[in-house]
């Protein structure tokens, strides 16, 4: 437990406008786009979930649709994380389309990670549409225990 | 708060009915409706769900999809928080000229599809015309 930790006003801010912006989700649909007044600030495609433990930092995106061979995941430096891919539409020709809320084409998108992380050993899975990339902290990075001894 | 279908309401005629009250929260999945001569196909994101996590029931006329979500890992503090984890919901009123008996529906990589075959009385027919 910690006691002191630093204080982030504009983080802690931003964490409370997720998750208003994440029950009004809930009870609006889930990206909102039913509400046109509802500012949209989605702006950066997939949406990604990041956490860590003490060795690892992991990304989730939610890619639906999508093969691992359709993607191209890469850790540059020691901190950027890349997602860049490619969701085709299939659909035979000549039909009637009633709704189309799907998005297809192009993106990109590149992560600063807020931690050091090791190039090298970096995992992908793709399960159910659900991508989930785990990155092995670079030493440096780790928390370190500190032993005491007595005297 | 509004009723969670919220586009549903507003568009009654487009073949949606709103969700009914059900316990719990649920997301609303994108979906894409296509028809062609033999059929309507419905595709559905939902990402994180298995073929046996979803719940797929015809029933006077309205087709309801579940999906449902396990939380993925622990409850975490989110270095980067961007979009929710649950389960998904939606409904939609199905016409009488769909065969309920044939609704098939199948799941890959995130993606729900369900076929909903016309029924052979309303299928368009093309009538031979005799000469003489």
């Amino acid at each position: 437990m910690s006691i002191l930790t630093r204080w982030h006003p504009l983080r802690d801010m931003r964490q409370e406008m997720r998750h208003l912006r994440r029950e009004m989700d809930r009870a609006f649909g889930r990206w909102g786009f039913e509400l046109p007044e509802w500012p949209v600030v989605m702006v950066a495609y997939p949406p990604v979930n990041l956490w860590e433990d003490d060795d690892f930092v992991y990304a989730e995106a939610e890619l639906p649709g999508l093969k691992l061979q359709d993607l191209e995941i890469s850790v540059t430096g020691n901190d950027q994380l890349t997602l860049k891919g490619h969701r085709e539409r299939s659909a035979p020709d000549k039909v009637e389309w009633h709704r189309q809320e799907r998005s297809f084409g192009a993106f990109e998108r590149v992560l600063t990670l807020p931690v050091g992380v090791d190039p090298a050993r970096v995992e992908a899975r793709l399960e159910n549409g659900v991508l989930t990339v785990k990155m092995a902290k670079s030493e440096t990075a780790k928390p370190r225990k500190i032993l005491v001894t007595t005297a | 708060m509004a009723e969670p279908n919220a586009s549903a309401t507003k568009e009654p005629s487009a073949g949606t009915a709103p969700e009914p009250t059900r316990g719990g929260t649920y997301f609303t999945p994108r979906i894409d409706i296509y028809e062609s001569a033999e059929e309507v196909v419905l595709l559905c994101d939902m990402p994180g769900v298995r073929p046996q996590d979803l719940d797929i029931r015809f029933d006077q006329g309205k087709l309801s999809l579940h999906g449902k979500v396990k939380a993925r890992q622990a409850p975490v503090q989110y270095l980067l928080d961007e979009y929710g984890v649950g389960d998904f919901y939606r409904s939609f009123t199905i016409g009488p000229e769909v065969d309920a008996g044939k609704i098939s529906a199948e799941c890959r990589d995130g993606v729900l599809i369900v076929h909903l075959p016309r029924s052979e009385k309303v299928k368009p027919k093309r009538i031979a015309v005799k000469a003489g």
